[in-house]
């Protein structure tokens, strides 16, 4: 396996926080760029942690971890576009949608106007174009999410990474913006990491789905998802959809036991 | 503009309100309970002798007030900065911000007639008593204003790479406003206070004299009706600046579009 060509590689990864926690332990995965993956597994088996990992956010105990063929720690400032999504949006609640959306290239230094340029487009793709000028507190909470996706695809980046970024909403925004994610990966085709709860989510949006389980956090299951592209609502009815989520579902028992 | 309005109106009706039925009840207790004008001189006795001594009054509520207000001024922009400084320097904060929280618990007026004696028998004195005492709610909410912060925010910041100042400048101040501004409704009262206490000790030795002086020389003078007509007067201007700092506060606030900061100043 030549990490070279893989846009993340982890090696061996563990990861224990100060007081003990072994959050992951022995991680090892291979990214190929453009491919989209979902992390799922019960809460506290280090989904969260590898997402900060990766974006340099922590360091490993031990292992290597390489994005873009660089330590995770330097390659956000250096090798990659990456953007991070929360599973709140994280939005400024003094500034304007659109400013908040053009936060990442404010802090890039880009001209005001380029950037609001820019922020415009991102709304478009997330359908919030009439919202630009509002607060983010006059807005939806499914609203606010679309908005905290336009800014992390502001950047247009090359590694995407999700943390249950629509976990609090309710089911039908929740199947309404997979979609429209999945046809934005389509466009864009980053790398993308995306944490979820929620296996029917993990299937529709992914390539493959890695199954995790807790104490200590550790792969148990990499599952490639051979379902075409777009998808739409229709492959969430079909039989072999529901057989695949089923078995994830099995694996995800099988490791908590 | 309107909405300012009506939050002025908010402001000031209710405290408006009570006053009346305040002084209601005074003079129904006057004449209920039989009470000598010495102890207790009826509203009319004072509404007099505030006629009487109009002039006096007319300087020391603008003189308490500027001493007051400058007070105030001093420990929103030095508060604020000490807050800064915690908030950029862990080691600083560690070792100073503890002194903060107890110094806010423990009677600053009894430091008073030092300040006095250090600052002076005049109006920077009775501004360094007014300062003092409306400092700590500025730093602690200034200092909680910098410091809490949705740490998903902090980490934002930091996968776009921002640099220390971008975050000081972009989120940390912003998210301060509204501790500050609760801060503020709390600090512009005590220096309210602190100027008055001030002037007990210090007094203007000029022309012209403060609330707390007129009070103290009033009482001296056996004179009830006056010292009652100095009271009615610090409350007045307790109340508009209050006002006035609360209508700011929440203009800036609704500027904002946060709900009022979480009361960080006491505990
Ligand atoms: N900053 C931290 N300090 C100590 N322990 C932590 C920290 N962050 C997470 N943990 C612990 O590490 C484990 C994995 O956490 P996390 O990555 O958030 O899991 P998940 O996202 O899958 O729910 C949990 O047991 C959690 O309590
Ligand atoms: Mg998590």
């Amino acid at each position: 396996m030549i990490a070279s060509h893989a846009l993340l590689s982890a090696q061996s990864i563990s990861l224990v926080y100060r007081g003990g926690v072994r959050a992951l332990e022995n991680i090892s995965l291979e990214l190929p760029p453009g491919q989209f993956v979902s992390l799922v597994g019960p809460s506290g088996c280090g989904k969260s942690s590898i997402l900060r990992l990766v974006a340099g956010l922590t360091a490993p105990t031990a292992g290597k971890l390489l994005v873009a063929g660089e330590p995770a720690s330097r390659a956000r400032r250096s090798a990659v576009r990456l953007a991070f999504v929360f599973q709140d949006p994280t939005l400024l609640p003094w500034r304007r949608v659109e400013d908040n959306v053009a936060l990442p290239l404010e802090l890039a230094g880009g001209a005001r106007s380029a950037r609001i340029e820019a922020a415009r487009s991102a709304l478009e793709l997330v359908g919030l174009s009439d919202f630009a000028r509002r607060f983010p507190s006059q807005l939806s909470g499914g609203m606010r999410m679309r908005a905290s996706l336009a800014r992390a695809l502001v950047v247009q980046p090359e590694l995407l990474l999700l943390d249950e970024p629509f976990a609090a909403l309710d089911d039908i925004t929740r199947q309404k913006l997979n979609t429209e994610l999945s046809r934005l990966w389509e466009q864009r085709r980053w790398t993308g990491v995306f944490v979820t709860h929620n296996i029917a989510e993990a299937v529709f949006l992914s390539q493959r789905v890695i199954v995790m389980c807790a104490r200590p956090g550790r792969i148990i299951a990499d599952v490639q998802v051979p379902f075409e592209f777009p998808r739409t609502m229709e492959l969430r009815s079909r039989p072999d959809f529901a057989r695949l989520c089923g078995e994830v579902m099995s694996l995800l028992e099988r490791g908590s036991r | 503009m309107s909405e300012a309005v009506r939050a002025a109106a908010r402001a000031v009706l209710p405290p408006a309100v009570f006053l009346i039925l305040i002084v209601l009840g005074w003079q129904l207790a006057i004449v209920v309970w039989q009470l000598p004008p010495y102890l207790v001189p009826s509203p009319r006795d004072v509404w007099a002798a505030s006629q009487e001594h109009a002039a006096d009054l007319g300087w020391a509520i603008p003189l308490t007030g500027a001493a007051a207000l400058t007070g105030f001024g001093l420990s929103l922009v030095c508060g604020t900065l000490l807050g800064l400084v915690f908030s950029q320097f862990k080691w600083v904060q560690r070792s100073i911000y503890p002194y903060a929280i107890f110094l806010q618990t423990v009677p600053i007026v009894a430091v008073a007639p030092l300040l006095i004696l250090w600052f002076g028998y005049g109006f920077q004195g009775v501004v360094a008593v007014s300062f003092i005492l409306s400092l700590f709610p500025i730093i602690t909410a200034a200092t909680s204003g910098l410091t809490q912060i949705d740490p998903n925010l902090v980490e934002l910041f930091a996968v776009h790479n921002a640099t220390r100042l971008q975050e000081l400048l972009k989120l940390r101040l912003p998210n301060a406003v509204p501790y500050i501004v609760t801060g503020a409704k709390i600090s512009c009262g005590l220096a309210v206070i602190g100027a008055i206490v001030g002037e007990i000790y210090a007094g203007f030795q000029g022309e012209h004299i403060g609330l707390g002086t007129l009070i103290t020389r009033a009482n001296a003078a056996l004179d009830t009706s006056y010292v009652f007509a100095g009271v009615l007067g610090s409350t007045l201007l307790s109340i508009a600046i209050f006002a006035t700092v609360s209508v700011l506060g929440s203009t800036i606030l609704a500027r904002w579009h946060v709900a009022a900061g979480r009361d960080s100043t006491t505990r």
